[in-house]
């Protein structure tokens, strides 16, 4: 019998408040969420269950935390922060690889009553500098590796005071950089927890946009409520589960579903610091005995494409549940599931403003494969109009649009009141993805409403590109767009007009190329370039990217005329 | 005797992907994808560098993860479709 039972059921009559009771939340001594990860969990008697299974990137090095763990270190991590003067609401953001440090400095920084902000660890330098410099942050932790791209930034940053190294000693280090064992740091048994209440902020994700640089979608504490009972109902997770979600906590996904949900369960889960290794990945449900996973489309396409022999070269008997988060997943991916896995993915649909899952595929529920399912008990799902905002009829695509309120939902983009008020329109959330809904109310998603590229899952903003691309010295003009891929659903496509005295050709696309990755990411780095003598233009100057890119889906945007006067 | 085409890999390597004061020394076995100084996405540019520097068309199926992570193993990819080099 799965956690939810039968869906119709649960949507008469839905109430938060199970949540709340089952959390024991309006008795607990605080509202804040790491109270819930780690104390609670010791409390009623979970201490030595293990929360955390982890292996390095070499696979050679297995540890195992239990919640006592959890609770000690980050402790340590929540006094470090005091000491070193960060105060209750200062953005602290973590900036590691998938090491359990990244989990306890995140704990460690709630209970300190600071606004966690985890980044992405491949983002370079501007890529750091604008979501820093945006949240003011004033203390980072970090590995030694990444030392250098903090002290690069450190004049542009005013506010940074602090940078934490957590897996080096301190030499080499400069002033304002700490070097911080929490295993060797003197044991802090007992911490109080800042107190909060459910709207005080938590959590800062930085998330793109078709325009401008990213914006931070905030959560408050009270986000565990929703989180909690998504990740008991949609994940199915129970007491006796090990559960791997394959997401950096860089992204919404890796916080909400892969620290603040399964742990405020006492659920064990599965960290592994590398990144798609597929051999890696089935030695890992193999010998862990993994049985709820959590991953992408990308991830799954890439496991199809490695075929079906690999997996019968492994055990993977111990999965009993599967789901998938990022972008739609292809029928056929759900498909090959079944055949290979026993089971089938359950797609779900959500994003980093609504901070957990809005709309899904449940356990008992048919699947209809290519769907990402029903709203979620306690969410009023549905498309609207693009021009009107008012619901449409059966079958007709419009803009998925939620009714405003659930626990999680983003309180604001971070000191971007316009930007924020803007996505709300007639009393609904408007999400800026397009789909429709069939007769038995299962959500088909059909694309963005906007020009954001959504690229193994990660939204990337254009305009961050095209910055970007501007630099270099021989763009001269610049427009980024999705272009389809049969893994990642987009890449990133570039089409330049270059400056007088640049000839096109490979080396100046490599040398391009790798420039935006270094000063962005490997997201946003462009994986194909076409040189074009100028970009088509609107009469007023702006660069037509939905003509540039309906030319790479073969999509009929009708009158051209039409797009030159917008 | 120095293998030119290994060297020249390591060296592209240690320029666009290791992080400057890491103190990350690339050896023939390094594990570069699994060893995360080779991203995913970032695959994307070594495989064009390698296609421009020896002239070559390297098959999607041939850049795998595991295909391309190390200096050895990059240097075998090479070699199927450039023997002379």
């Amino acid at each position: 019998m799965s956690n939810i039972g039968s869906y119709d059921e649960r949507l008469k009559n839905f109430d938060w408040s199970i949540a709340r009771r089952e959390l024991g939340y309006d008795q607990a001594p605080t509202k804040n969420i790491a109270y819930f990860l780690a104390d609670r969990n010791c409390e009623q008697g979970r201490g030595a269950k293990v929360a955390m299974i982890w292996e390095n990137a070499e696979g050679d090095v297995a540890r195992r935390l239990t919640f006592d763990d959890l609770r000690r270190y980050s402790n340590a991590y929540a006094r470090l922060l005091e000491d070193l003067g960060v105060g209750p609401g200062e953005r602290v953001c973590i900036f590691m690889d998938k090491i359990p440090d990244l989990y306890l400095s995140f704990i460690g920084a709630l209970k300190r009553g600071a606004v966690a902000q985890p980044l992405f660890s491949a983002f370079r330098e501007d890529s750091l500098l604008v979501r820093l410099m945006n949240a003011e942050t004033t203390a980072v932790f970090t590995q030694k590796k990444f030392v250098q791209r903090f002290r690069h930034l450190r004049a542009k940053l005013p506010h940074l005071k602090h940078v934490v190294v957590v897996d080096g000693d301190a030499s080499g280090l400069q002033a304002g950089e700490h070097a911080f064992d929490v295993v060797k740091a003197p044991p802090v048994e007992k911490y109080d927890i800042y107190p909060v209440d459910e709207e005080t902020p938590s959590v800062l994700h930085y998330t793109s946009g078709t325009t401008g640089a990213p914006k931070g979608a905030q959560h408050v504490h009270g986000s565990l409520v929703s989180q909690y009972l998504t990740t008991k109902w949609v994940l199915d997770v129970t007491d006796k589960d090990v559960y791997w979600c394959t997401a950096d906590p860089g992204w919404v996904t890796g916080t909400s579903y892969g620290i603040i949900g399964p742990w405020a369960l006492g659920i064990t889960q599965l960290v592994l610091e590398v990144g798609f290794i597929p051999e890696r990945w089935y030695k890992a449900i193999e010998n862990y005995k993994v049985t709820v996973w959590y991953s992408a489309p990308t991830a799954i396409r890439l496991l199809m494409k490695e075929g079906d022999a690999i997996v019968k070269r492994h055990d993977t008997s111990s999965l009993r549940h599967l789901a998938s988060v990022g972008e739609p997943l292809n029928p056929e991916a759900v498909i090959w599931s079944e055949k290979v896995y026993g089971l089938p993915f359950n797609d779900n649909f959500w994003q980093t403003e609504t901070g957990c899952i809005v709309i899904s595929n449940y356990p008992g529920m048919p699947i209809k494969p290519g769907s990402m399912g029903k709203p979620f008990p306690g969410i009023t799902a549905t498309v609207v109009d693009a021009k009107n905002y008012e619901p449409v009829r059966t079958g007709t695509v419009g803009l998925i649009a939620l009714r405003p309120g659930w626990p999680s939902m983003f309180r604001q983009y971070w000191r971007n009141e316009a930007v924020y008020k803007g996505k709300f329109h007639n009393g609904w959330y408007i999400c800026g993805d397009r789909a429709s809904i069939d007769e038995d109310g299962y959500f088909w998603f059909v694309g963005r409403d906007d020009d954001v590229i959504n690229t193994g899952g990660h939204l990337v903003g254009p305009f961050e590109i095209e910055s970007a691309l501007l630099e270099h010295p021989a763009v001269a003009e610049s427009a980024a767009v999705g272009k389809p891929d049969p893994v990642n659903m987009e890449v990133v496509k570039a089409f330049i007009a270059l400056k007088p005295g640049y000839e096109a050709s490979d080396g100046l696309k490599l040398d391009i190329i790798n420039f935006v990755r270094k000063k962005l990411s490997p997201l946003a780095m462009p994986q194909d370039i076409e040189f074009m003598d100028g970009l088509p233009k609107t009469r007023s100057g702006k660069i037509m990217r939905r003509l540039l890119k309906a030319r790479e889906t073969g999509e009929d945007i009708g009158d051209v005329s039409t797009l030159e006067n917008d | 005797m120095g293998d030119a085409l290994k060297d020249k890999i390591r060296e592209y390597v240690t320029n666009e992907y290791v992080e400057e004061g890491s103190g990350v020394e690339i050896g023939d076995e390094t594990p570069l994808i699994s060893g995360g100084i080779v991203d995913s996405f970032s695959m994307v540019s070594l495989k064009l560098f390698l296609e421009n520097q020896y002239k070559i068309k390297i098959p999607d199926a041939d850049a795998s993860a595991e295909a391309f992570d190390s200096v050895n193993r990059i240097a075998l990819v090479v070699r199927k479709f450039a023997p002379k080099v």
